[in-house]
């Protein structure tokens, strides 16, 4: 009861810390799409760079999100962007790096080797197969990738509130400081909640791109 | 038409050299099938891969219609070949119709000239075009999707077609089908078809002519009752088998063999069993083990006896080599 009435009493401002945990992943999800995603495709046709780059990525996510933001500190601050915005997003982007590059990569390489060659075969440039047969293929487990991304940026985004970016991190934060329980169960309600829809509402994006065939076999 | 001139394949790992096709040299003639027939590792399916360029030419050279495969860009080369491969290889992405027109897709065809050429294929291999579509691969059986991997090869209308076991995936009854089926579509399209297999049976069923591959040297290429009649060497007897003149039988039929020995025994003797003049010996073998005086015989169309095969008859079409008849056309 206390925790509605918490809710009831903060609505705008719960509101506004929900649309600034949403820019911080959204901004974060969708560089690392840009950038991950053609990088997996690249490394799919690459196959020695392919291990150098995943080991990469699964360091980065094994690097304690407090630990990260402190290493960008001192780095942005030569750049006076030590904390706030900045270097959660890029934190969250190095995080989200992982599941997209190797989904994009795994699924890339899973596509069925006849297929491949039918398309090689049939007289397709590589250009052709890559947008014409494989991506299209790829797209699903791609689409699962971000889905893993989004809801982990959506949990580590809350520590980005100690290094000033916003978001419902703030209610968690200021609530331990404070002593104050309800507000910290709050924020980690919110940020739960928050995480579960965007998982239901990515699950069905990623049915509508998936064909049937995966649903019957 | 096809020529193969000396065409070698080396594959050169850790220091190792192994030559998978070994200075192959011969020539498919237009409009007729040439099977690749051979064991597993033979480079029967190297060679087929070579002919649009997926595997490069170490020596040699493959002419296909007066052209040098490697004087042609590899992409427009492929989209002037068909190519089917075991597997269908079809797009699971794409619609029935989208997978049938792949190739005139890319060849920048209108709207209306790949529905109308997509209608005329699905009608030739037997499928509804409208039913199928919308249809994906997935939603169809295995001998449908394998029909639509052959309509997708002949959909640009290419000249020279190359087919890599198509049927060998398939169950017994569904593949004898498809065989018959593709027959008949090659009698109205008379592509130019280079044929792998494994099969001794759909060689002979399927090939004008066959070639008899082992480690990447040809062992013998020629018509099938060439090769059934006069194996090159031991490997070509022992791939045969002992029953070849069973399979030299079953390329015959009792009209042919009436004709070419001019049996005109008069059916005086009444044999228990009847066939037509298109029945193969093969058959006609089976009734004639069966009846009391080994004999059969053969009615004409107005059902009319037309003459008598007795067992010796069959037996000396057998020891005789070099019979001028032509094998049935199936």
């Amino acid at each position: 009861m206390e925790l509605l009435a918490f809710f009831q009493s903060h609505w705008s401002e719960a509101v506004g810390l929900t649309l600034q945990h949403l820019r911080l992943v959204g901004a974060s999800v969708g560089i690392a799409i840009v950038t991950g995603v053609p990088l997996g495709i690249y490394v799919s046709q690459k196959e020695s760079l392919a291990e150098f780059i995943l080991a990469l990525a699964g360091m980065v996510m094994t690097i304690p999100s407090i630990a990260m933001f402190g290493i960008l500190i001192p780095i942005l601050s030569l750049i006076n962007q030590g904390i706030g915005f900045l270097p959660a997003v890029i934190a969250l982007i190095l995080y989200s790096e992982l599941p997209i590059i190797r989904n994009t990569y795994l699924a890339i390489k899973n596509v069925d080797p006849s297929v491949r060659d039918a398309a090689v075969g049939m007289g397709m440039t590589p250009r052709q197969r890559l947008l014409k047969v494989e991506l299209p293929i790829a797209i699903p487990v791609i689409m699962a990738g971000v889905r893993v991304a989004v809801v982990m940026t959506i949990g580590i985004g809350a520590i980005a509130a100690y290094i000033g970016a916003g978001g419902l991190g703030v209610y968690i934060a200021q609530g331990i400081s404070n002593s104050y329980t309800t507000m910290i169960q709050a924020g980690a309600v919110a940020v739960s909640v928050l995480a579960i829809c965007a998982d239901v509402i990515l699950a069905s994006v990623q049915r509508l791109y998936t064909p049937k065939r995966q649903a019957t076999t | 038409m096809i020529e193969f001139q000396h065409v070698t394949k080396v594959y050169q790992s850790a220091g190792a050299t192994t030559k998978a096709v070994d200075d192959v040299s011969f020539a498919v003639e237009e409009g007729e099938i040439c099977v690749l027939l051979g064991p597993s590792g033979c480079g029967k399916t190297t060679l087929l891969r070579m002919v649009n360029r997926l595997i490069g030419l170490t020596n040699g050279d493959i002419i296909v219609n007066g052209r040098n495969i490697n004087s042609v860009n590899p992409v427009e080369l492929r989209r002037t070949i068909g190519y089917v491969i075991q597997q269908t290889g079809l797009f699971p992405n794409m619609t029935i119709f989208d997978n049938v027109c792949t190739v005139p897709k890319m060849l920048g065809w209108s709207r209306a000239k790949m529905h109308d050429r997509y209608e005329e294929l699905m009608v030739m291999i037997g499928l509804d075009p409208k039913e199928y579509a919308k249809r994906f691969p997935w939603e169809l059986s295995g001998g449908q999707q394998q029909r639509i991997g052959v309509a997708r090869a002949l959909a640009a209308d290419p000249p020279v077609m190359l087919m890599d076991e198509p049927f060998g995936a398939l169950d017994p009854i569904i593949r004898d089908h498809l065989q018959r089926e593709f027959l008949k579509i090659q009698q109205t399209v008379k592509k130019t078809i280079v044929f792998v297999s494994h099969d001794l049976d759909e060689a002979l069923t399927l090939g004008d002519k066959i070639a008899i591959l082992k480690s990447g040297k040809l062992m013998q290429f020629g018509t099938p009752d060439e090769i059934l009649s006069a194996p090159a060497n031991d490997f070509v007897s022992s791939f045969i088998g002992a029953d070849k003149s069973l399979k030299r039988l079953s390329l015959f039929t009792a009209g042919q063999l009436l004709q070419s020995r001019r049996i005109t025994r008069i059916c005086s003797s009444k044999p228990s069993v009847a066939v037509q003049m298109d029945t193969d010996l093969r058959t006609v073998l089976a009734h004639i083990l069966a009846d009391p005086n080994g004999e059969v015989s053969v009615l004409d169309k107005t059902g009319n006896c037309a003459g008598v095969i007795h067992y010796n008859d069959l037996a000396r079409f057998l020891e005789d080599d070099s019979n001028e008849m032509e094998p049935a056309a199936n």
